[in-house]
């Protein structure tokens, strides 16, 4: 799949229904800001990466997105609703999933109890349904290690549903973490650097997964990512923030393009010299940043 | 035991949803086990002791009297209720006697003669001549003190659970201090005797027995002499704590106590209520405390400030340390041993010792040393506790997989390491 073939999705009709919107974030710790002024889109049923070089604030931009930090400024809006300030597990509820940098599953829960936690928001059960084990209740259990399951069969880990998540292989818990972050019945699915540690041939099969993903559960996907080749090839709209700052937007090509990237990743001395370099590949030159 | 990590074979698309069949054959059976353990008991000190031979009697009220195993029942509950909260949830509660001592005084206050300017009998048991007062049925109490418990345990929460590990550790030591000494200088509120101070309250009405008076042979009300029924009504306290333990434990509650235990910040951006989870732990854990002090309090027939320690949420922290985290067996062995060490078992084997070496030393003095040591040698030996949970055992034993896997992949590669201003 080239970026060609799924541009149309996301640029047809950018004013068409967005999934989400962040309104002029600015963030400051202390006298630092660490975001600033930043405005960001997120079409439905798009896949739309951040990137930019370490300290640019991707993360610090991310946890304002999943409520963790509240902006100094801003809004951060969640289909029709401004989620701003609002506590992360609410707006997890209200359709905003997320893969963590590190990986952070609940490592003495099975595959299946990690899936099932973040079902909790929409489970109701309370402390009587479940000593009483009502009929509805075991209804709800049932459905719900149901879809755990089948959850679990789709980013293909079924066979170690009954595994502690600790014991399971570097690649398979990071299929869990997208498999838990699925169970929220996501409108948007944040992947913090989900191919970190992938050789080529991996981020490539995750590429296709990302893009399966969004077109069978209807989610659109916001990666942060460093791996240009994974960015490039599955994102139909590229934000490239620096130093807090947004620097550019754009399709894929676009960002190749745009100098001021380039300059941000390579530093101003590396841009002549890349910008042959770049023209030859036609795929960034940012194969090794710093 | 419990949970022997289940290894059902996934393959044929497992009909989604059966329990392991290890959680319900445990989950099932061991009602059937405590009942074997009432029967026993209680026959054995009810009818075959009082006949059996002086010398087997003096042996058993030595080493094995029934008011001392009646306590360790007790300390079940209690030690159960701590489990849900350090245990389940994993928020170390340092001062769960608070509770304990609101349960108590609920008893004090609904159950005796002490508040004799009212006069309120509910399906009461006052002792004779002791009719003023309110006198509420046992039975009664029991889920009014645990109801008031739940909501202190709330009340408590709100404030302290938005701090971390060790700072709500300490939150949690003000509080277990700061009650009973409410209730210690509480005989003169504005004039008002709400605890009647150092004296405590007594006596502590007997237990109805309701419908079951009318088996022959059965007192109508259990005094404090009655121990093998009171026996019997303590293990049905403890093993409703079990059985909410157990159920509680497997579903949508006892996850969310879990993830949160093992990772505070995935588990909220997984949709889980952070402070309602845990509120929720120190209600229910608070619960069992409201049960367990009405329980005790007509166990002595008096509730006694001196009863409120800190050393008695060490004890009960212990408890479920060394029984096994998070494994109600665990815990409640644990409870069993250490409250029996307590109360007889030391003072025993004190007086056999200097028997056998002519010594003449005072063991139960040195009771805390003891417990340092056996903590101590647990933590060497058998850091998981007595029965394991599952989980804490996979800890202890076998290293991260994921850890040492993704430090490999570290260093062939990802080149970064953190975002700047990431947390």
């Amino acid at each position: 799949m080239s970026a060609t073939s799924t541009a149309p999705v996301g640029t047809a009709d950018p004013m068409a229904g967005l999934s989400m919107y962040a309104e002029a974030i600015t963030i400051k710790f202390g006298g630092l800001v660490a975001v600033n002024q930043v405005s960001f889109t997120i079409p439905e049923r798009s896949v739309v990466s951040l990137i930019g070089p370490n300290g640019a604030g991707k993360t610090t931009f991310f946890n304002v997105l999943t409520g963790l930090y509240r902006p100094t400024s801003g809004h951060v809006l969640l289909g029709e609703r401004d989620v701003t300030g609002m506590a992360p597990h609410r707006i997890a509820e209200l359709g905003l999933a997320r893969t963590f940098q590190n990986i952070r599953l609940f490592n003495l829960m099975t595959a299946e109890e990690n899936v099932l936690v973040a079902m909790h928001s929409h489970m109701k059960s309370g402390i009587f349904g479940t000593v009483l084990r009502t009929p509805r209740q075991r209804r709800e259990e049932r459905e719900g290690r149901e879809l755990a399951r089948e959850l679990l069969d789709y980013v293909g880990i079924l066979k170690t549903a009954d595994e502690y998540a600790r014991n399971l292989s570097y690649g398979d818990q990071r299929r869990l973490e997208v498999a838990r972050a699925l169970a929220l019945k996501p409108k948007v699915l944040l992947l913090d650097e989900p191919t970190a540690g992938m050789n080529p041939q991996e981020s490539a099969q995750f590429v296709e997964f990302v893009q399966r993903v969004r077109t069978d559960r209807d989610v659109s996907v916001l990666l942060i990512e460093h791996d240009m080749s994974v960015v490039m090839r599955v994102s139909e709209r590229v934000t490239v923030l620096d130093r807090g700052e947004k620097i550019a937007e754009g399709t894929p090509d676009d960002i190749r393009g745009d100098e001021r990237v380039v300059e941000a990743y390579l530093g101003k001395t590396g841009v002549e010299q890349s910008s042959a370099a770049d023209r030859h590949n036609g795929r960034g030159g940012e194969g090794s940043p710093s | 035991m419990t949970t022997t990590a289940p290894k059902t074979d996934p393959q044929p698309a497992a009909p989604a949803g059966a329990t392991p069949p290890a959680l319900m054959s445990t989950s099932r059976r061991w009602p059937i086990g405590f009942v074997i353990a009432v029967v026993v008991v209680f026959s054995f000190y009810q009818w075959i002791l009082p006949e059996a031979s002086s010398q087997v009697q003096t042996f058993f009220q030595d080493w094995l009297p029934l008011i001392s195993i009646n306590e360790a029942v007790i300390w079940v509950i209690f030690a159960l209720g701590l489990n849900v909260v350090v245990g389940y949830a994993g928020l170390l509660d340092l001062g769960y006697v608070a509770f304990w001592a609101i349960g108590g005084y609920t008893a004090g206050w609904l159950m005796s003669p002490f508040f004799n300017q009212w006069s309120i009998n509910i399906l009461g048991n006052p002792a004779p001549g002791q009719e003023a007062g309110i006198h509420l049925n046992f039975w009664l109490v029991l889920p009014i003190a645990g109801c008031i418990c739940a909501l202190a345990g709330v009340i408590i929460g709100a404030p302290t659970l938005r701090l971390k590990s060790d700072y709500l550790a300490l939150v949690t030591l003000g509080f277990g201090e700061i009650i009973p000494q409410v209730f210690l200088n509480g005989d003169d509120i504005f004039g008002f005797n709400l605890s009647n101070g150092s004296k405590g309250i007594t006596p502590i009405d007997a237990i109805g027995l309701g419908p079951f008076r009318l088996i022959p042979g059965v007192p109508d009300k259990l005094g404090p002499f009655d121990l093998t029924y009171k026996f019997a009504i303590y293990v049905f306290l403890a093993a409703i704590c079990v059985f909410v333990s157990l159920r509680i434990r497997e579903g949508r509650l006892g996850r969310a106590w879990l993830a949160i235990r093992e990772d505070e910040l995935a588990a909220s951006m997984m949709g889980v209520p952070l402070m309602k989870t845990k509120l929720a732990a120190y209600a229910v854990g608070a619960f069992a405390g409201g049960l367990g002090g009405v329980a005790y309090a007509s166990h002595t027939g008096a509730v006694s400030i001196d009863t409120f320690r800190f050393s008695a949420s060490i004890i009960l922290l212990s408890m479920v340390v060394l029984g096994g985290m998070g494994n109600v067996w665990g815990v409640m062995i644990g409870a069993l041993v250490l409250s029996w060490i307590n109360s007889t078992g030391m003072a025993q084997i004190g007086s056999t010792v200097n028997e056998a070496i002519g010594t003449n030393i005072d063991f139960p003095s040195y009771n805390f040393l003891i417990f340092g040591v056996l903590l101590v040698l647990m933590m060497l030996f058998r850091r998981e506790g007595l029965i394991p949970e599952t989980r804490t055992k996979q800890v202890l034993a076998e290293p991260e997989r994921g850890e040492i896997e993704s430090l490999g992949a570290e260093m062939e590669g990802t080149s970064e390491h953190e975002e700047g201003g990431a947390r």
